[in-house]
């Protein structure tokens, strides 16, 4: 059969010189890109188990009315850390976890272009946690929520060193993200195997080549703003003060200037993880490849425009806001048709329903809700009001749970064979499906209601006010089913690298390039690449006499 | 309390004002739409994946990769919608919320951690928590903050507005009938940002007038010896460094005027009734009632609470 030599670094690689059974130390040291991938999986666990303890105090305070469970003071560092914790130390590595461990074997690489730059990547984001982390031994954790809002980060208002932590945590963890994608952009530019094209680019690869110039260009406003905020809390400078002449609001356009392409950041990857899985489990091919790839550069183009609509309760006029309304709701067309790619994919397939398949179709309903409410804010009278309540609550987690969580979840029951080895037990695993999807479900659809009802967000306790109580407790039982079958999951997975059966190379009859490898692939990736004509080269590769080179013109055009 | 808050519950899809039930249109025009397109993603998604299932028999399906006209449909249909709705919502803001010019504000509402103060322009009336306006009238309100920002939202009586420090921003509001309307600061402001609650009474022009008169007036002075020896502790200890009795030497403007305390119906910005129960327990430990409040703990003896709370409560 006709393969292709893969291109090796000119250098050596320090970890390929060594033995590569050295316990802790080797994963310490590791430079590889599939090891590291792992870490950074294994800290996004971490990290939502503590994020997912972390709300679940919250939940049993909010269960009933008036509840005295948790101090405010205690209330408000568990939902700043939450919210911190989940976006910027579950949702980033765990995307960056399956970008590392598979960018490379799905472009015929054998590692990312800086391998010691990837290592530096990931403990930059691991101490960042540590140090966000270690705010709570240190006098308290940040406590004026997740996007921190000005004057209330200042000294006089939050004197705790939390808010301290949050910045120097958020920093490294942040110069960790953009090296990460500077790492990518170069990788997927220049290290492909010499047969593919962009146009033969696996979709999560092309998505990840858009969200890694999508987080270099918001990554640096938040750096910003935080040193910023860091110089007015120890230098006593007024950058966010109204009284010494600064400005409240400027912390908010910095913000969500990064803020808002974060919300893109952790979804385009995913994104990218869905258009491989669909595919594999319906027996077709994506249903418009380029279009799927023109949608998402235009998402990441318009993400840039949009950052108002967080705050368009704070005044700024009609004017304004009408402007940020039509680009919010702009960006909502590329995010939303995708659905109806992923279904016409399905149309006409034969559906296999693996579990990593099942996320795919629960998130194709959950994501269209999240979308939907999201489109709400858009028609600027309704945000006025529904903003800041638990219709906002309940909208972002059926984005970041019914859309991000679902999708790494559908990367992970798709991948996990290859990673690990090791099958999944499929059984459980289908519980745990259908368990998360139920808590998920029972957690946030009530919170729609209690926003419209009128309760506030980020309250650590509420009166008693008919329906709130009773609404609020079926949200508590529904996040501890969540929470439940969580613990299920991790079982799943410790069961499975412990006992699990040895998996196939290729147990779903995949299309790219990852699939040729053994499970787990060998430390150095590939000896020889199979010839990449399409983007399905190992379907090709299999079905010589169907391949997808040979019908150029089958787009229906 | 409970029996109070349950005739108090207020939704937005409960409108009591012009600006909320404009809202409320457009509320079920989206709702419309969003179900539609939501009815048909489920319905679509649940057809393909039944009728499309994996069967035994099942050979390689037909690899289609696309097509124009569907992609070309798929974008057009959602950007018509968006455009519809973008000028219904354009049309619903102008409404809602036309320029203010140079009309001047009916009522100037500082958000502070955590009580709001009202003052009235053209009077000397300053009071907190509950908000009187008068019904029938197009009223613009001025927002302030005194140190973070706060919110303002009375969901039946249309949308929110910051209040943000070194910003005035301003809303209208035209309530159709008299009665009690609750609302809560909705942006986060630190510890007791669940307690800070808004209670909008809104009255006849007629019993609004009558308010104005009498919380122009200064403070009753105390009658009874027990109110004396409040007003007297009051005065002397700290009290009256941070709160404002008009008519007396208290003129302190850290905390809530106070004047016509005990007209109110809550205390801590809705976190309780006002009896003189309650006042009791404050005064004894204001940490303890509302942590992280910018009251401090005096050390008072149970007789020196006593006399304060009966001075208080009769500051009608």
């Amino acid at each position: 059969m006709e393969t292709i030599q893969v291109p090796e670094p000119e250098e050596s690689i320090p970890s390929l010189s060594v033995s590569d059974n050295q316990g802790l130390l080797q994963w310490i040291s590791s430079v590889d890109h599939k090891q590291i991938g792992i870490m950074y999986l294994w800290l996004s666990v971490l990290f939502l188990l503590i994020g997912g303890g972390e709300i679940l105090l919250i939940r049993i305070q909010l269960a009933v009315p008036n509840n005295h469970f948790l101090d405010p003071e205690m209330y408000n560092q568990l939902f700043t850390m939450h919210g911190t914790t989940m976006i910027f130390f579950v949702a980033m590595p765990a995307i960056f976890g399956f970008s590392t461990y598979f960018v490379p074997l799905m472009i015929g690489a054998n590692d990312m272009a800086f391998p010691r730059l990837n290592a530096f990547s990931f403990w930059c984001t691991f101490f960042g946690g540590l140090l966000l982390y270690f705010s709570f031994l240190a006098g308290g954790a940040p406590d004026a929520g997740w996007f921190n809002y000005a004057p209330l980060n200042q000294y006089n208002y939050s004197s705790s060193p939390g808010i301290d932590y949050y910045c120097a945590g958020l920093l490294f963890a942040g110069v960790g993200t953009v090296s990460a994608s500077a790492n990518f952009v170069v990788t997927i530019l220049k290290y492909r195997i010499k047969s593919m094209g962009l146009k033969q680019m696996p979709l999560f690869v092309w998505m990840l080549l858009i969200n890694s110039f999508l987080i270099l260009a918001a990554f640096p406003s938040l750096n910003a703003a935080l040193v910023m905020l860091l110089f007015d809390r120890q230098m006593h400078a007024h950058f966010f003060s109204a009284q010494g002449g600064g400005s409240a609001i400027l912390w908010q356009h910095l913000f969500w200037l990064f803020g808002h392409p974060e919300v893109y950041i952790v979804i385009l990857p995913v994104f990218g993880i869905f258009s491989e899985v669909f595919p594999v489990y319906s027996r077709k091919p994506i249903f418009g490849y380029a279009f799927i790839i023109g949608s998402g550069i235009a998402i990441a183009l318009l993400a840039f425009g949009v950052w108002v609509h967080h705050m368009f309760a704070t005044g700024l006029g009609n004017t304004v806001n009408s402007f940020f309304a039509a680009s919010s709701m702009l960006i909502g067309i590329p995010t939303g048709v995708k659905i109806f790619n992923w279904l016409a994919t399905m149309h006409g397939g034969s559906i296999r329903f693996r579990v990593s398949m099942m996320f795919a179709i629960a998130f194709l309903i959950e994501f269209t809700i999240g979308g939907l409410t999201g489109i709400s804010f858009t028609l600027v009278p309704i945000d006025w009001q529904l903003t800041d309540t638990y219709y906002v609550v309940a909208h972002l987690h059926f984005v970041f749970i019914g859309g991000t969580l679902f999708g790494l979840f559908s990367g992970l029951f798709y991948w996990f064979p290859k990673m690990s080895g090791r099958d999944l037990d499929e059984k459980l695993s289908r519980w745990f499906f259908w368990l998360f999807v139920t808590g998920f479900n029972l957690t946030f659809l009530v919170q729609h209601a209690l926003g419209a009802m009128g309760m506030p967000r980020r309250v650590y306790t509420y009166p008693d006010v008919p329906g709130w109580g009773v609404l609020n407790l079926i949200s508590t039982s529904g996040g501890f089913v969540m929470g439940i079958s969580t613990v299920l999951l991790l079982s799943i997975i410790l069961k499975a690298l412990r006992t699990g059966a040895q998996a196939e190379g290729d147990p779903w009859d995949a299309n790219t390039l990852e699939w040729t490898t053994s499970s787990p692939p060998a430390l150095q990736n590939f000896d020889q690449v199979i010839p990449v004509k399409s983007t399905r080269p190992f379907r090709d590769y299999k079905r010589p006499d169907d391949a997808d080179w040979k019908e150029r013109d089958s787009h229906g055009k | 309390m409970h029996e109070t808050l349950g005739l108090l519950l207020s939704s937005i899809f409960d409108p009591s004002s012009p600006q909320a039930r404009k809202i409320v249109g457009l509320d079920y025009g989206f709702i419309a739409a969003a179900s539609l397109v939501l009815l048909l993603v489920v319905g679509l998604t649940l057809f393909i994946t039944i009728r499309y299932r994996f069967k035994k028999d099942d050979t390689e399906p037909n690899q289609i990769t696309g097509n124009r006209r569907l992609e070309i449909l798929m974008v057009g249909i959602p950007l018509l919608l968006v455009i519809g709705f973008f000028f219904w919502s354009l049309n619903t803001m102008s409404a809602i919320l036309p320029e203010h010019g140079n009309h001047k504000p009916d009522v100037i509402i500082t958000g502070h951690q955590w009580w709001w103060q009202a003052t009235y322009p053209g009077t000397s009336i300053n009071t907190a928590n509950e908000i009187h306006l008068p019904v029938g009238k197009k009223i613009l309100m001025q927002l302030e903050a005194a140190d973070v920002i706060h919110d303002w939202w009375v969901p039946s009586l249309g949308g929110k507005m910051d209040m943000i420090p070194g910003m005035h921003n301003f809303l209208w509001v035209t309530i159709d009938k008299p009665g009690i309307y609750e609302g809560a600061c909705s942006e986060f402001c630190g510890q007791q940002h669940a307690w800070m609650r808004i209670r909008v009474i809104a009255q006849t022009p007629a019993d609004y007038k009558k308010w104005l008169r009498e919380h122009e007036l200064n403070a009753t002075k105390p009658t009874d010896t027990l109110a004396k020896l409040g007003a007297a502790l009051f005065m002397n200890a700290s009290c009256s460094e941070c709160h404002s009795i008009r008519g007396t030497n208290a003129n302190g403007m850290q905390g809530p005027d106070l004047t016509h305390f005990g007209s109110r119906q809550t205390m801590l910005a809705g976190m309780m009734d006002n009896t003189t129960k309650n006042i009791d327990k404050w005064l004894t430990d204001p940490q303890k009632v509302k942590p992280g409040a910018h009251m401090p703990r005096f050390i008072f003896g149970a007789d020196s609470v006593h006399a304060l709370a009966a001075y208080l409560k009769q500051l009608k």
